[in-house]
């Protein structure tokens, strides 16, 4: 660990309860979710994370909590150095804060993750989908969506998919 | 087919002056078929009279849904999707994507495969800036640009055709290495681009950099300061025209590039000048990193050996039964990184390329993201252009460079 990451991880974990992991040399803290946004604030403007280039969920479906986890990563551009941070988000209310207030990019990539993920993120001003058209029923990214395959239709049970398959409107 | 709804201007009231409910301001939908646009992006803008007040922009129109299809593929097989994103930087898609999959797995990749990376993604950094200059002037009124520049790009596709038979959509990066050796002429076809391209960048200034005409449509247009950029995290030659001279190449070097000698072009008035200027640059420099690249490009096998993660040669599959069953296993089933989550990035012609990438240990990726530079870059329309007439707006669009493909993914 580089000596700027050093002291942004023990600068945080002093204050926050934070749980360190590296892999493949990406530091990662797990943070709570309702701190996210005092953290973000805190290496933005005391460690120099200054801008905000990754910010995503993942889904653990079908385990519920928690469900999803955000993933936030901040780069320092003096230092060159990432450093991630991850939130865990409730199945059954998907919530967190918006860190928009800190980092402006993150206005459009949480409308992405409330578009594809259905993550709610509170004190956000402008939440609408972002990739799906308006009126869009469900999540894609979610892992309980499905891929939407036909399925694939023999002589010997034709009939029997035929009655399954969804009838639109053309 | 389910109905598409269409914006009521009380959905977007928040993001209007309320001067556009009682209709002294116009409220105007600019796209998503507009010539000027570059794809299919849509602008919503708020106009007191020929002035912009508000622009929303409007993104999604070429959403193909990339990240889902690849969690049900295999590394190998996700990765053809990758192509499909960034039109213009095709071998750089792939590069950021098996960079996080050697990454995962702590793949080493030897240094000839490193050098022909390094080369194609330079020359794929040139074509999409020739794509650019094109179609820009094109945008302004300068017809002739396009013509010249379309015909240099077309000597790079000829170069990606010979090396993998495809001239867009190559594939030809794989995980470990490349997928085989570069083809014979591929030295003299990439020295001729070489020899000819620093001769028809001059025509190309010659066109435009003291062209009146042309700076009274970019001067002093779309300026953006780098404290904005960062904080939109707006990276890439736009950054760069803001005067920070921040590099993905330089700052977090990838496939040996840091031992090839070039400069980061960096102007300080972020204006649509400043953009064009750092990108003409950027080209030259591009060219000698191809150059010194080409130049020393090691001998040596193009992928590592690894049998587990890498296909074996076809020549051993017919005599070594072990290399018969690992074929066998990659091509139906897969192979498996250990599970964990990385972060690699690479520099696109527009910005930082970044490759979230999440496996579970199994054989298929559990998440992949990419942080595409298009979405920032979009999203901060709405700070560049309020103030500007619409007629900028054009100049504007076309001197971000925004590829839509990349942008809703």
């Amino acid at each position: 660990m580089n000596e700027t990451l050093q002291t942004a991880v023990n600068g945080i974990s002093s204050r926050f309860k934070v749980q360190v992991s590296e892999f493949q040399g990406d530091v990662t803290l797990l943070v709570p979710n309702e701190q996210i946004v005092d953290i973000c604030r805190a290496l933005h403007d005391e460690f120099g994370f200054d801008t905000l280039p990754l910010e995503t969920a993942v889904d653990y479906y079908p385990q519920t909590s928690p469900r999803f986890n955000m993933v936030y990563g901040l780069y320092s551009v003096k230092a060159h150095q990432y450093l991630f941070l991850r939130a865990p988000v409730d199945g059954d209310t998907p919530h967190i804060h918006t860190v928009e207030e800190v980092y402006k990019s993150a206005n459009w990539r949480e409308r992405e993750v409330y578009d594809l993920f259905g993550i709610i993120f509170d004190g956000h001003s402008d939440l609408r989908r972002l990739e799906m058209p308006p009126g869009w029923e469900g999540h894609p990214l979610r892992k309980d969506y499905p891929l939407g395959y036909e399925e694939v239709q023999y002589t010997f049970n034709f009939d029997e998919i035929d009655l399954r398959k969804p009838k639109g409107e053309r | 087919m389910r109905e598409i709804q269409e914006f009521s201007l009380d959905e977007l009231k928040h993001l209007l002056s309320p001067r556009a409910l009682t209709g002294e301001t116009v409220v105007l939908n600019m796209g998503p078929q507009h010539p000027s646009t570059h794809g299919v992006l849509r602008l919503i803008l708020e106009l007191d009279g020929e002035t912009i007040i508000n622009c929303i922009p409007d993104i999604g129109y070429l959403h193909t849904g990339i990240e889902k299809n690849m969690e049900s593929k295999t590394y190998t097989k996700a990765e053809v999707m990758t192509d499909r994103m960034d039109y213009l930087f095709t071998v750089g898609n792939n590069l950021a994507y098996c960079l996080a999959v050697e990454k995962l797995i702590g793949l080493p990749v030897p240094p000839r495969a490193d050098a022909i990376r390094v080369i194609l993604t330079e020359l794929g950094r040139i074509q999409s800036h020739l794509v650019w200059i094109g179609t820009s002037a094109l945008d302004l009124g300068a017809m002739s640009v396009f013509l010249y520049s379309m015909r240099e790009r077309e000597m790079v596709m000829d170069i990606y055709e010979l090396v993998s038979g495809q001239r867009m959509m190559t594939t030809y990066i794989r995980p470990g290495g490349v997928w085989r050796d570069v083809p014979s002429q591929f030295n003299e076809l990439v020295q001729r681009f070489v020899d000819i391209m620093p001769k028809r960048i001059d025509e190309y200034e010659s066109l435009l950099t003291h062209n009146s005409l042309f700076l009274e449509r970019t001067q002093n247009i779309g300026k953006i300061d780098v404290p904005t950029c960062l904080n939109w995290n707006v990276s890439g030659p736009t950054l760069r025209a803001a005067g920070l001279a921040h590099d993905v190449r330089k700052a977090n070097p990838y496939c040996g590039i840091e031992q090839y000698d070039f400069d980061i072009p960096t102007q300080t008035q972020g204006d649509v000048y400043s953009r064009y200027l750092v990108r003409v640059a950027e080209m030259r420099e591009s060219l000698k990193i191809v150059k010194q690249a080409l130049d020393k490009l090691p001998m040596g096998p193009s992928r590592t050996y690894n049998p587990k993660f890498i296909p074996p040669p076809r020549s051993e599959i017919g005599i070594s039964m072990e290399s018969l069953i690992h074929h066998f296993k990659l091509w139906t089933e897969g192979f498996a990184p250990p599970a964990g989550s990385v972060y690699t990035a690479v520099e696109s012609p527009r910005g930082e390329l970044g490759v979230f990438l999440e496996s579970d240990g199994g054989t298929k990726p559990y998440r992949v993201h990419y942080r595409t530079p298009s979405i920032p870059l979009i999203s901060a329309f709405s700070v560049i252009t309020p103030g500007h007439m619409i007629a900028d707006m054009v100049s504007i669009i076309s001197s971000i460079d925004l590829v839509l493909g990349d942008a809703d993914r």
